[in-house]
């Protein structure tokens, strides 16, 4: 009776998905973004360590610190990186004095102690680096209706996020014959819709002047910015791969010596044939 | 290993085979043992204050609107600061008091800043059981030394909040804070 | 109950003797997981899945119970509680990985273990309610991911949850009332937030006693094993301890290690890029997918994509993807072979395999979206889907010619070793059997 049922049930279920199978499909044009869309390139990062393989590898401090200027001086008249603080940058090699100026040198919302009126004050290590636009909409109403998003979490919220970083500030170039680019939009074959609203950021080798001497180029400048926002999604990295190389050590040897006393426990009954 | 299998049936007790054996038991038993209080520790340190909680640990303190004989109550770090400004007659009732014969023995000197010994910053933090003692606001009781008294179980702390009286077996906890100018300081 | 020369725990110590006539707890775990559980001498590596699940779920209550003392079930703040983990809490990055690879992995041991499952006919009889509990653990396990999936409020959390509770709208009449019901409101916000996270702490508890029901029900019987054999003397088990315990602890190391080399080398593999996007309720993600551990499902329910019999083609998924687990239910009666193991059984062994590489292409065309040929592709593998369960294992049980059975396990252990058993090995039924001297 039960198989009878599921005879008949399992008929109607294949019949049902046949006749789906069947059914004509109406013919789709191919979408031409997929034809222009570009996957974003590799680039060989310091803290994916040798062979670019993520195991081993730390973050260039000097790396991650220029890439803060080019943040500063670039990104964060839009973009704000709002889930880091202050005192976090300590981990790209600040000092404590450096952090307290650089947290002044930002305005913090904050109500004034005597009326209670909104206000601002100095930030403080402790801070988080403020938002650039208070909301969405404020966003929106000042960059023409786009919403610059928040690049803390960047890295990860892309596809292969820093080499897509890396890829979309230096890869604006002019649009193919075939693609027309909307009024206020530019052409980007790595932004998922070729049309991205930001303007191009790097204008110019030596637009941002390092003080550690590195020779400043657009591609130097895309690099130390994705190092940076990687750091920024994950500032816990470091410590996440030195513990896992401990640990993926201490598992293998505890592994293997679980397999020498398995081997030894079940020696005897393994042997039995040979002494009968 | 793989030859020590291989032995025949009944060398397993002899001296050498019965010590291998146990090295590799005691071994493997050794690593799971040490690999599980490796892993109790991140469950263990989970519980202690996050960075951010740990960052806001300083606040700065504008003392120029306390008039003498009044106090104020600002939170740090959760808890209320009492900053007080000693009248001239408090500061003599606090020093007239031997130290020595106190609980917790410390002079008003000792618990303040040195040319400012006028200014009193405690926590507002009964040293009994953490309730926050009266005393600092306009009309509140101030027990029979004149400083705060902690309503929960009746200490009694006198004008340079030292314990004299009640359950209470420390002094109100004075921290760490610095002037930055004649009206104004650092606490944390 | 146990077989009748299983070991019987004897309290050496007097605090021992003490607890055993007071809380015989000791007793229990003899005879449950120590030397007082007779075990088929011939379980392979996959019955190692097993423990391993157990582990798995054990890892996700710890880590859980510690992330809930950081997390905010708040739309509001529920993102940036994350976050807060991820960066400010004392290893929380390590404790959020952990229950975040841990439930991939998690479904991971639990898949190997249904297969296993199937392959060397555990489900049959004395073992049918022991397959019952474990699918409900199954459905309880799914519906937990689901809603822990939720809890970090990123772009597919949210998505996800609009997608899946929009399923119950697919039922005729009252449709509607529960999909509100379940959400608390129109739209997944707070109030299904606030539930999920209630109800997300309260399942694994729930599972983990339908677990220890599960491993009741499967002590009655005893373990199934390879062969699929009853176990017929003492000459065919081993004690769980030492031989399995040091088995499985081999096991739990291996799997430990592959483990932490996703924690800590590749903690996003198997996650999505969009969950780090904070929920937008405006903005729907280009594509929306969910877990890889649901993909097959989600495959079963986007393949139909026509009415068929009156019946829209929304209830059609929405019954598909239900029954598509709600039949395995029902093997233990849709397959009447009277072999159990496939090792014996030559045509279900390549239908078996067929299987599961229809799972596999089914978790594919999930992950894709709705376009040709991924489509009719996913139509005809979840035809297969259907059609293996309720219409080539009914049938073929009665047509399979199967291969002739070991007369016992520890015949079939020296069989690989090419020699003849020991003496009494056969016991009453061999008989024919080559005798050595002694």
């Amino acid at each position: 009776m039960v198989r009878l049922g599921a005879l008949g049930v399992g008929l109607v279920f294949v019949l049902a998905l046949l006749w789906g199978a069947v059914q004509p499909r109406d013919a789709v044009t191919p979408d031409p973004v997929r034809a222009l869309h570009l996957a974003p390139t590799e680039i060989e990062w310091s803290y994916r360590g040798p062979g670019n393989l993520g195991i081993f590898g730390t973050f260039d401090r000097g790396q991650l610190q220029r890439g803060f200027q080019v943040y500063k001086e670039i990104c964060s008249a839009c973009h704000s990186i709002h889930r880091v603080a202050f005192r976090d940058l300590a981990a790209l090699g600040f000092s404590a004095p450096e952090i307290k100026a650089i947290a002044k040198g930002y305005d913090i919302p904050s109500i004034d102690e005597k009326t209670g009126e909104p206000t601002t004050r100095k930030g403080l290590p402790s801070d988080k680096f403020p938002l650039v636009y208070a909301n969405e909409i404020a966003a929106r109403a000042a960059q023409n209706g786009a919403l610059p998003p928040d690049l803390s979490l960047i890295t990860k919220a892309r596809e292969d996020g820093p080499n897509y970083v890396h890829s979309l500030i230096t890869g604006y170039r002019d649009a193919p014959a075939n693609w027309k680019v909307p009024d206020g939009l530019y052409y980007n074959p790595y932004f998922r819709s070729l049309n991205v609203a930001m303007p191009p950021p790097l204008a110019a080798d030596g637009q941002v002047t390092y003080a550690d001497g590195t020779k400043g180029t657009k591609d130097q400048y895309a690099r130390d910015v994705a190092t940076f926002l990687t750091w920024t999604a994950e500032p816990k990295l470091e410590a996440r791969k030195s513990t896992g190389v401990a640990a993926v050590l201490f598992l293998l040897i505890m592994t293997g010596l679980g397999y020498l006393s398995y081997k030894r426990v079940w020696a005897d009954i393994k042997r039995k044939p040979a002494s009968i | 290993m793989a030859s020590e299998t291989q032995l025949p049936h009944g060398d397993d007790l002899t001296i050498d085979g019965e010590r291998r054996r146990d090295f590799i038991y005691v071994a493997t038993g050794a690593f799971a043992a040490v690999g599980a209080a490796a892993v109790v520790w991140p469950l263990i340190n989970q519980m202690n204050p996050s960075a951010d909680v740990l960052a806001l640990a300083s606040i700065d303190l504008d003392l120029a609107a306390i008039q003498p004989g009044q106090a104020i109550v600002v939170p740090w770090r959760g808890k209320p600061v009492f900053a007080r400004q000693l009248t001239p007659a408090e500061i003599a009732a606090a020093n007239k008091v031997d130290a020595k014969t106190l609980r917790d023995p410390e002079t008003l000197a000792q618990r303040t800043k040195p040319g400012n010994e006028k200014w009193l910053i405690t926590l507002g933090v009964c040293t009994h059981l953490g309730c926050v003692p009266l005393g600092a606001r306009e009309g509140e009781k101030r027990g029979d030394f004149g400083g705060y008294f902690c309503p929960c179980h009746g200490s009694q702390y006198d004008t340079a909040g030292r314990i004299r009286a009640g359950p209470a077996p420390k002094n109100l906890e004075v921290p760490q804070y610095a002037f930055k100018s004649p009206t104004s300081v650092a606490i944390g | 109950m146990s077989f009748p020369w299983a070991k019987h725990y004897e309290p050496t110590t007097d605090f021992g003797r003490y607890m055993d006539s007071r809380l015989p707890l000791p007793r229990l775990v003899y005879g449950a997981l120590g030397a007082g559980y007779p075990t088929p001498k011939n379980l392979n590596y996959f019955y190692n899945f097993g423990v391993l699940a157990g582990v798995a779920l054990v890892i996700q209550i710890i880590t859980g119970v510690v992330l809930g003392m950081h997390y905010a079930a708040n739309t509001g703040i529920a993102f940036d509680s994350v976050e807060f983990i991820m960066r400010d809490v004392n290893n929380g990055w390590m404790l959020r990985y952990m229950h975040a690879v841990g439930a991939s992995f998690f479904f991971a041991v639990v898949y190997v273990h249904i297969f296993r499952g199937l392959y060397y006919g555990s489900y049959k009889p004395p073992r049918e309610v022991l397959w019952l509990l474990g699918l409900v653990i199954f459905l309880l396990m799914m519906a937990t991911a689901f809603m822990g999936y939720v809890l970090v409020w990123g772009q597919m959390s949210f998505w996800g949850a609009t997608v899946i509770t929009n399923l119950f709208s697919a039922v005729p009449i009252v449709g509607e009332a529960i999909h509100t019901w379940l959400l608390g409101g129109f739209s997944p916000d707070n109030a299904t937030l606030n539930r999920f996270f209630s109800l997300h702490y309260l399942l694994p508890f729930i599972i983990f006693g339908v677990i220890i029901l599960h491993v009741w029900a499967l002590h009655i019987p005893g373990s199934n094993n390879p062969t699929g054999v009853d176990v017929k003397g003492p000459q065919d088990t081993v004690p769980f301890h030492p031989y399995y315990t040091a088995k499985d602890f081999f096991g739990l190391g291996v799997y430990l290690t592959i483990f932490a080399i996703f924690v800590f080398f590749l903690p996003n593999a198997l996650g999505e890029v969009d969950n780090y996007i904070p929920a937008n309720p405006l903005s729907t993600p280009p594509h929306i997918v969910p877990e890889w551990y649901l993909l097959p499902f989600y495959a079963i329910l986007k393949a139909f994509t026509t009415n068929f019999l009156f019946i829209p083609a929304k209830l059609w998924g929405v019954l598909a993807m239900l029954s598509a687990i709600l039949l395995l239910f029902f093997l233990p009666w849709l397959d009447t072979s009277p072999v159990r193991s496939n090792s014996y059984r030559p045509l279900n062994r390549i239908f078996f395999w067929v299987l599961v590489a229809d799972c596999i292409l089914l978790g594919v065309c999930g992950g894709k979206l709705a376009e040709e040929p991924w489509v009719r592709i996913g139509q005809l593998a979840s035809a297969y889907y259907f059609a293996h369960f309720l219409i080539i294992i009914p049938l073929i049980a009665r047509f399979e010619k199967t291969l002739p059975l070991p007369n016992s396990i520890s015949e079939s252990v020296l069989a690989k070793y090419g020699r003849t058993p020991p003496p009494g090995s056969a016991g009453s039924f061999g008989g024919t059997m080559p005798q050595p001297a002694e």
